[in-house]
């Protein structure tokens, strides 16, 4: 049944009318919830996943209600990397064939705290898919700053003052970070651009071993946005080039979508209640940042 | 059944009728979130194009297919508005629940 | 049929006790004293003797959490470890017992910095007691062996399903060589059925697992995992029996003694220690001492009736352990003395601490622990906690 061993490509017409990720709990709106459920539609049924604490593990398994169709497990906030491996591992030491192991992990569960487990898995070429859902921040916690989340943030632990106005950091390079372990296969995505998200996910799941998506995934209730604008933010957010849809495969960098032009980083800022208070100053210093990462990219990196 | 529906679950009175350990049914759902909703999507037939971008972006899956035409299931969408906002027809409506 | 027999170190006894339990999925990360029984491990694995999936983990974290994603699918898993390397796994050792993951792991026992040391004593495991595992200590490396094989069996008891930690005394027991004799794998598949349980995510019928629990459903789950560790009680006799049947070999469920049944003074031990006493014991009853000494094997689930019972006659007791819990007592010492006061046991009960981090408890040190015990029967005054054979004068 599952549509990632066809080469068709998966569209809204023809992907499997079972949801996998239903009756939870995530806030109305919300761009994490998004990504997982697409991403297990186009895995299909015979798909364990793995959740550590954050978000969707606490929305999804609340006794007794199961919001997951298919086998699924919270694991420890550091060890889903780890613990997905040892399910791919376990079940083909017991001879279980045609089935996808997938991890599903925040920002903070990815970037931060998971990050050694994960460099482990993609180093034994664990056969599992890990997808990060960046909503830029530990929400699950109440909206704490995570190592992806971006310059100038208000989050709970870097509130905007006089002193400070919110992240001092920029967003760890995570996307780059996974591609150098040589991985046969990584790529970034957005809900936003939710048919190129499958795409990803159906060519990742082609891969005998680790692979890797970075899925930017709007969070209403921590970014301070409506909950009905939670795919265009996280388009826009592509649009005004603060985010970039790339893949990784064979050791080429290739940008998957290259703006003519980007749309205003500040029309993109302003509406969200986190950045509400960035300075004209603050926001010509991400647009440089943005400038500089883009004159890389476009330099270093195959693209059209 | 292409998705779980709610369940008549009725809490164990003996320790044996525990799950062993925290694992269950997946896909078992005790209540629903119609509750959540103050404002429900409502899909304007005629105007519709079946383009099925509503389907694609619904956070809770809620939106489905019903032959032909665009459903969706009260039980569990919480009325967050993605479907409406992305709608290219503006064929869904968000109206105000009563109360 | 001839019995084959091996001249091994501990390590390697652990190593081809796991290897006879056909573990499908081996998750571990290397630290002293434990290393050489992954190794091995690892050789088996590469000459084809062992059909297993070896994982190199980067970290004890992830030698858990791998350990756990692998029974989760209903995988008969294995992992080992020691000091440093048991302390981080601990959010994952709550988590196994808690999820009801039967993995079985070697610890071999070994101080905890700071400061550093490499040497042997008892207060990594000691201090994880309360993380739901089931804790057996051994005394030689034919125990060693032998008990990984029952401990599969215990652990993946569907009355159980809790994991099991075989431990056994870093150096002494790791690093030293024996004679042990290597079980026929015929006998060992017979002792030791293939784990089953239908607690796991299969595609005949999917699970949620590892979920949340409201206040209102918590205590019953945490209820339900006391009781299986309770129920491990009966389930570890019978392996022990049954072990016995088979293989000759019978280690007394929960509690060992020798010499107990008359003696005035006791000493009560654990691990690889018991044997020292044993030989202390032999020559002060040649000299008209009656003393005598219970061996704690298993930790969790606690012999308490047992050593209500085997101590009744004593007129003094001293708990003898490789372990303190700064600002009261060792914890083995806690554990017995509850024990004996639910029974009313008032008699004079001492605490020994010493043999950490790698010292020596030589049979003097035994012997002045069991003239003491006397003298304290006889009525002399006593402190509870007794740091023996410290280096130093101190102002006490
Ligand atoms: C070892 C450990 N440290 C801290 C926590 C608390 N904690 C749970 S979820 C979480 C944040 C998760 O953030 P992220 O991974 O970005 O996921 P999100 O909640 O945003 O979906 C934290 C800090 C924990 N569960 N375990
Ligand atoms: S806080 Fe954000 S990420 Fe978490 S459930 Fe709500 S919307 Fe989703
Ligand atoms: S998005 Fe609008 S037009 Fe497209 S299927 Fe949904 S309701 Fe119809
Ligand atoms: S309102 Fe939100 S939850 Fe309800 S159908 Fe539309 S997108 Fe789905
Ligand atoms: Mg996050």
């Amino acid at each position: 049944m599952s549509s990632a061993n066809t080469l068709t490509r998966i569209t809204p017409k023809n992907i499997t009318d079972q949801e996998f990720f239903y009756g939870h709990k995530a806030c109305a709106g919300c761009g994490g919830s998004l990504a997982v459920r697409l991403a297990l539609k186009v895995l299909g049924e015979r798909t364990y996943a793995a959740f550590p604490a954050g978000c969707m593990a606490a929305v999804g398994f609340i006794y007794p209600q199961m919001a997951f169709t298919n086998n699924a497990i919270i694991t420890t906030f550091p060890g889903v990397a780890s613990m997905a491996s040892g399910i791919a591992v376990g079940a083909k030491a017991l001879g279980i064939q045609n089935f996808k192991t997938v991890a599903f992990a925040g920002d903070g569960g990815t970037a931060d705290i998971g990050l050694q487990a994960l460099s482990g898995m993609i180093d034994r070429g664990d056969d599992v898919l890990y997808i990060c859902y960046d909503n830029e921040a530990y929400m699950n916690t109440g909206i704490q700053k995570s190592g992806l989340t971006p310059f100038g943030t208000q989050t709970t632990t870097t509130p905007a003052g006089k002193n400070i106005h919110g992240s001092k950091t920029q967003k760890k390079n995570l996307f780059e970070i996974i591609a150098a372990h040589d991985i046969p296969y990584a790529a970034t995505a957005s809900i936003g651009y939710p048919q190129d998200y499958i795409d990803k996910v159906q060519k990742a799941a082609q891969v005998k071993g680790p692979a890797f998506i970075h899925v930017y995934a709007s969070c209403p209730t921590g970014w301070g946005t409506p909950t009905e604008t939670s795919v265009e933010i996280a388009k826009e957010a592509v649009d005004c080039g603060l985010f970039f849809l790339a893949e990784y495969e064979n050791g080429d960098y290739r940008l998957t979508r290259n703006p003519k032009q980007f749309a205003s980083v500040a029309d993109y800022l302003k509406k969200q209640g986190r950045f509400k208070h960035l300075s004209d100053a603050d926001i010509a210093s991400i647009e440089a940042h943005r400038d500089h990462k883009w004159e890389r990219m476009r330099r270093m990196w195959n693209h059209q | 059944m292409s998705r779980p529906v709610k369940q008549n679950f009725i809490r164990p009175t003996h320790i044996e009728g525990f799950p062993v350990g925290p694992q269950f049914t997946a896909g078992h759902l005790a209540d629903t979130n119609a509750g959540w909703r103050t404002f429900r999507p409502v899909v304007n037939h005629d105007t519709c194009i079946y383009c099925l971008r509503c389907y694609l972006v619904c956070p809770d899956g809620t939106i489905f297919k019903d032959n032909g035409k665009i459903a969706v299931d009260y039980d569990y969408c919480k009325g967050c508005g993605v479907c409406a906002h992305e709608c290219p027809k503006n064929a869904i409506e968000m109206v105000k629940e009563q109360l | 049929m001839s019995k084959k027999r091996e001249f091994i170190s501990g390590d390697e006894a652990v190593a081809i006790g796991v290897k006879l339990s056909r573990p499908h999925v081996i998750a571990a990360y290397p630290i002293t004293p434990q290393t050489i029984t992954v190794e091995r491990l690892s050789e088996m694995v590469e000459r084809g003797e062992l059909n297993a999936e070896y994982m190199h983990v980067e970290s004890e974290h992830s030698a858990i959490s791998a350990a756990m994603g692998a029974s989760a699918v209903g995988a008969r898993t294995f992992t080992a470890s020691s000091s440093q390397g048991l302390l981080y796994m601990t959010e994952g050792l709550h988590y196994a017992s808690g999820g009801r993951f039967p993995v079985v792991m070697m610890n071999a026992n070994r101080s905890v910095a700071l400061p550093w040391s490499i040497y042997g004593d008892q207060r990594d495991s000691l201090s994880l007691l309360d993380s739901g595992w089931i804790q057996v200590y051994v005394e030689d490396a034919q125990e060693a062996l032998d008990m990984m094989i029952q401990a599969f069996r215990i652990a993946e008891h569907p009355d159980v399903l809790t994991p099991m930690m075989v431990n056994l005394d870093g150096f002494i027991l790791t690093h030293t060589y024996e004679i042990v004799e290597i079980p026929e794998q015929s006998q060992v598949d017979a002792f030791l059925p293939p784990f089953q349980t239908p607690n796991k995510m299969c595609f005949d019928n999917p699970k949620n697992m590892g979920f949340s629990s409201q206040p209102n459903d918590n205590t019953e789950f945490k209820y339900q995992q006391n009781l299986a560790v309770l129920n491990a009680v009966k389930v570890l006799e019978q392996a022990d029996t049954d072990f016995a049947a088979m293989f000759g070999r019978k280690y007394n469920g929960m509690v060992d003694e020798y010499q107990s049944a008359d003696a005035e003074v006791l000493l009560v031990t654990l691990g690889s220690v018991t044997g020292t006493v044993r030989d202390v014991v032999d020559e002060m009853r040649a000299e008209g001492h009656k003393v005598g000494v219970i061996k704690i094997r298993y930790m969790r689930p606690f012999p308490e009736e047992q050593l209500q019972n085997l101590t009744a006659g004593a007129k003094a007791i001293g708990v003898l352990e490789k372990d303190i819990s700064f600002g009261y007592e060792g914890t083995v010492y806690t554990n017995v003395n509850s024990a004996l006061a639910k029974v009313g046991n008032t008699v004079p009960k001492l605490n020994f601490v010493g043999g950490l981090g790698g010292r020596d408890v030589s049979k003097a040190d035994i012997r002045n622990m069991f003239l003491k015990l006397q003298r304290v029967a006889a009525g002399e005054a006593y402190k509870t906690v007794d740091f023996f054979n410290l280096n130093v004068e101190t102002n006490e």
